[in-house]
């Protein structure tokens, strides 16, 4: 037993009035107090924007109690996001975004430390799966250790990467230098417990063993759709254990963030999940307008949906396709290719692009639709329902690929929550978790269309999920395609784009779950700091879960199912 | 029927008129080895290209179109192509067990190509246990890829090598058990008698009906689970285990591989052929004498290639249609499905032969 810590964590947290007092006031003034010398912020609106959230300060010594609280009676099982933060002096921390799946009941917590030699938080990783792997992060990029956590590794960064990147003091550069080696994994990792006295234990947990046969799965893999590495254990073919090492592709996007203004920062969104390009900078820019208070016309709230849509019928094609490929059906997996196409195709003509679209901007999109746009989605919309008929003939009533898919991979509906695992695959376990029918956004409130969901939770159940969807994308887009309001494309901004003071936060429904975006300002034309939470991180999360005791082969049809894209989970 | 025999003794007389007997046999025997394996590389090389354009008319493509018309020479470079690659040998790995596998599966596969009636009297290996022959051989294949995934110090390769060891292993037994089915019609295990017969009395799919179309369709599946063909291709699962055995393999060592891989699946269609579809005999109605004598003007050879061909042809299909199978699905398929039917199918091929009720 060691006392690394001469302060408890709750006698840190004392020593910052300030973020006690931020707890009841509204975030805006506060953070004006931080700041006195913006003499050049813009005026506040009137009333708080509408996503704009007061997360409440909760001690770090009773964050753990209180979060058991909310979880168990409150029924908050949801945790949709957890952002860590640097206040400067205010200390380190970390805003919790919960949902009650059960009432739709929103809570926002936060919590710091003023300790930045040794910052230590209470992990809440024993009460929601998902908050293992967002600790992670937290701790990767502010340096703050969970008292609790299991598995304190890094993330994303190198295990001998020194610093805390995300802290504003410091200077990535100055202590890493391009290292040409390469990079240690570790087997074991430290846990830290937090005793009743404050003093803290730290403990020793190993990943593998010496009696574990690893396999690297990836980082260069056919199946993992990117640079994503599984280490997995087996015993024979069985699967023992995932371990996921992430962040090949890790790209540092939130931090460059804060340091590009607001139009900027949309460049970077169509680069997190290339399959939700539409989706992704749309729900940034819906954060940023919504902050700002600024008004879109109707006729670019529609065109977002159709373009919103017509992204996701694209990546449930990808998502079909890859899945052929990967289960060893190479002439499904062109069919699906010979028809997003199609897509690709009507989106280059309006958008310039293919796949990076460059499209939403704040209050706006680029340009108007082009001239075709209408004409061609109109055909796009009989000739899709015919192919996947096609589809189903080729590959969905095939016995090979029934049996193994029922069955495989299960994820029960506590499992999917816990996790957070939104879009499909929380849908194919009965949880209703659609942001476009739980807070509807742009025009998704005046179409109908129904939220698909199945029960089985197994692969089977996740890959009907986004067929049926396809469906009822080109039901959506059926019904606005020909209600295409007239009006301005573009919305009048100021040259210089300052969203006011506050925290912020917006969801869209991405391709493959939630996409949301927590925005805190100071007031400035660039973010404080920008947070994505990513669609496929949980998805990532959950593999080790559904994974356990099946084979290795189950892995591919397991990742291909859950969907995951890589560029958005590393970010 | 034309009968190659007429070309091979007067070779024999040619030679032997000039030199001694076991001289003229060495020659000749030169001279055969030398036509298989250029028939070997010419099979390879057209599988190849068939299996292009077949798989890309399947998935709405053209296939090869940019070399020579059609793409017909696009095999040709890239045979040249993988004949100037670097055989990299890797540290860690058993060099000398590595180096040989290839060689072993090349050659298990070029014997077995030996055995295969091509015309009347064009008959390389040819003895009165050819079929039992020609189960033996073609497991030699089996020990080069286990070899290859042992000797490779990869973990991919081993899981690899041990699906293929279970698989082959496993789906050799219903081969055996529909080759014995067929046997058991026929009473002869020499495939030249076998074809004989079978150009005399009809083939043998239509001489033994029922059973025989079962053990053919048993045989197409167990065969193709032979050839580690999708959908039965675990071994190499490229979405897998990226390549399985032959992952550490460059240049023309994986060359091997590859050419073995559509080498056996000519092979195993062509045994298809000789044991069920008549191997060169051509297509006799009983009654029509005019439409017989037609066929019989058709090669030998060409029936054999064609009928061959046809049978890769769906076994193609079947490859780029299905997706792959699991191991344990691999191997209850086998265990619980083929081989009892196999078992049953020879039972009722015993009863049907021994009380005459075939054709």
């Amino acid at each position: 037993m060691t006392d690394i810590q001469d302060q408890t964590p709750a006698a840190g947290a004392q020593n910052q009035p300030q973020a006690a007092a931020n707890a009841g006031k509204p975030a805006a003034p506060a953070a004006a107090a931080v700041k006195p010398a913006a003499k050049a912020q813009p005026e506040a609106p009137a009333q708080p924007a509408e996503n704009q959230i007061e997360p409440r300060f909760v001690e770090p010594s009773a964050l753990h109690a209180e979060m058991k609280r909310l979880r168990d009676e409150e029924k908050m099982d949801f945790l949709e996001c957890l952002t860590g933060l640097d206040w400067q002096e205010e200390g380190l921390g970390v805003v919790y975004n919960l949902e009650s799946t059960a009432t739709g009941r929103r809570a926002y917590l936060k919590t710091a430390t003023t300790d930045r030699e040794n910052p230590l938080l209470p992990s809440v990783s024993d009460l929601w799966d998902i908050a293992n792997i967002y600790e992670r992060e937290v701790y990767d990029f502010y340096g703050i250790k969970f008292t609790g956590h299991p598995d304190m590794r890094r993330i994303y960064l190198r295990e001998d990467w020194v610093g805390y990147p995300f802290r504003k003091d410091d200077d990535p550069l100055k202590e890493n230098p391009l290292r040409m080696t390469n990079e240690p994994l570790a087997d074991v990792t430290e846990t830290l417990t937090l005793n009743a006295d404050g003093t803290v234990t730290r403990g020793e947990n190993r990943i593998f063993g010496d009696g574990d046969y690893v396999v690297n799965i990836g980082p260069q893999h056919p199946s993992t759709h990117g640079v994503l590495h599984f280490r997995v254990s087996l015993d024979g073919e069985r699967i023992r254990k995932i371990d996921p090492v992430l962040g090949y592709i890790h790209r540092g996007i939130e931090k460059m963030n804060e340091s590009l203004t607001y139009p900027q920062t949309l460049a970077l969104t169509d680069r997190l999940d290339y399959l939700g390009a539409m989706q992704n900078r749309h729900a940034l820019c819906m954060c940023i307008e919504k902050a700002m208070g600024l008004e879109v016309s109707d006729r670019v709230q529609v065109i977002r949906t159709i373009m919103d849509e017509l992204q996701r019928i694209d990546s449930h094609i990808l998502y079909f396709s890859c899945l052929c490929q990967d289960l060893g059906a190479t002439t499904a997996f062109l069919y699906g290719f010979r028809d997003r196409e199609k897509i690709l195709d009507i989106f280059e003509e309006t958008c310039g692009g293919r796949l990076i679209l460059n499209y939403n901007t704040i209050g706006g999109v680029m340009a108007d639709i082009h001239p075709n746009f209408q004409k061609r989605v109109k055909e796009f919309i009989p000739y899709m329902r015919k192919n996947l008929q096609e589809y189903h003939d080729i590959f969905t009533g095939n016995v090979i690929f029934q049996n193994r898919s029922k069955g495989v991979g299960v994820l029960t509906k506590e499992q999917c929550i816990s996790f957070g695992c939104t879009g499909g695959t929380g849908r194919a376990a009965g949880w209703h978790n659609d942001v476009r029918k739980r807070m509807p956004y742009a025009a998704y409130d005046k179409v109908k269309f129904n939220e698909i969901t199945r029960t089985e939770g197994d692969s089977f159940a996740r890959y009907m999920v986004r067929m049926d969807e396809i469906l009822e994308s080109l039901n959506i887009i059926e019904q606005l395609i020909d209600n295409i309001p007239e009006g301005p494309f573009q919305a009048k901004t100021k040259p210089i784009i300052k969203v006011p003071a506050g925290t912020y936060y917006s969801a869209v429904e991405g391709s493959r779950g939630e996409f949301g975006v927590f925005l805190e300002s100071k007031g400035d034309k660039s973010p404080y700091r920008l947070h994505y939470r990513a669609t496929g991180l949980p998805l990532v999360a959950a593999m080790d879960t559904a994974c356990r005791n099946s084979l290795i082969a189950d892995l591919i049809t397991i990742g291909g199912t859950l969907d995951y894209v890589v560029p958005d989970i590393d970010r | 029927m034309f009968d190659f025999s007429i070309i091979s003794s007067w070779l024999h007389g040619l030679l032997t008129g000039f030199m001694p007997e076991w001289a003229a046999i060495l020659t000749e025997s030169i001279l055969v080895a030398l036509v298989i394996i250029t028939l070997y590389a010419i099979f390879a090389i057209v599988l190849i290209y068939m299996e292009r354009k077949v798989c890309a008319f399947f998935q709405c493509r053209l296939g090869p179109m940019r070399v020579g018309p059609f793409g017909t020479l696009q095999v040709f470079s890239d045979v040249f192509k993988m004949l100037t690659k670097e055989i990299i040998n890797l540290r860690g790995t058993d060099l000398f067990l590595h180096n040989l596998a290839p060689f072993l599966v090349v050659m298990a596969s070029m014997i077995t190509f030996a055995c295969l009636p091509w015309n009347v009297g064009a008959q390389i290996i040819d003895f009165n246990v050819g079929i039992f022959f020609f189960l033996a051989v073609s497991s030699i294949g089996v020990v080069g890829i286990l070899l290859a995934g042992w000797s490779s110090n990869n973990k991919y390769s081993l899981i690899g090598a041990m699906r293929s060891g279970a698989q082959i292993i496993s789906y050799e037994l219903s081969i055996g058990m529909t080759m014995l089915t067929m046997i058991c019609l026929t009473g002869t295990m020499s495939f030249s008698e076998i074809c004989q017969q079978q150009y005399a009395e009809g083939w043998n799919i239509f001489r033994g009906h029922l059973p025989a179309v079962i053990a053919f369709i048993l045989y197409l599946i167990a065969g193709n689970a032979e050839c580690n063909r999708g959908p039965f291709d675990l071994p190499e699962s490229e979405s897998e285990l990226t390549a399985g055995y032959h992952t550490e393999y460059s240049g023309m060592h994986f060359g091997y591989y590859y050419l073995a891989e559509y080498m056996n699946l000519f092979i195993c269609a062509g045994m298809a052929t000789t044991v069920f579809l008549g191997g060169w005999a051509p297509l006799h109605i009983a009654g029509l004498e005019g439409f017989n004598g037609i066929m019989d003007y058709i090669p030998g050879a060409v029936w054999f290639i064609g009928k061959t061909l046809f049978v890769v042809f769906l076994l193609m299909w079947l490859r780029w249609t299905f997706p792959r199978l699991r191991i344990d699905q691999i191997l209850s398929l086998e265990w619980k499905y083929l081989v009892p039917i196999s078992m049953a199918n020879l039972i009722l091929m015993a009863i049907i032969v021994s009380n005459g009720l075939h054709f």
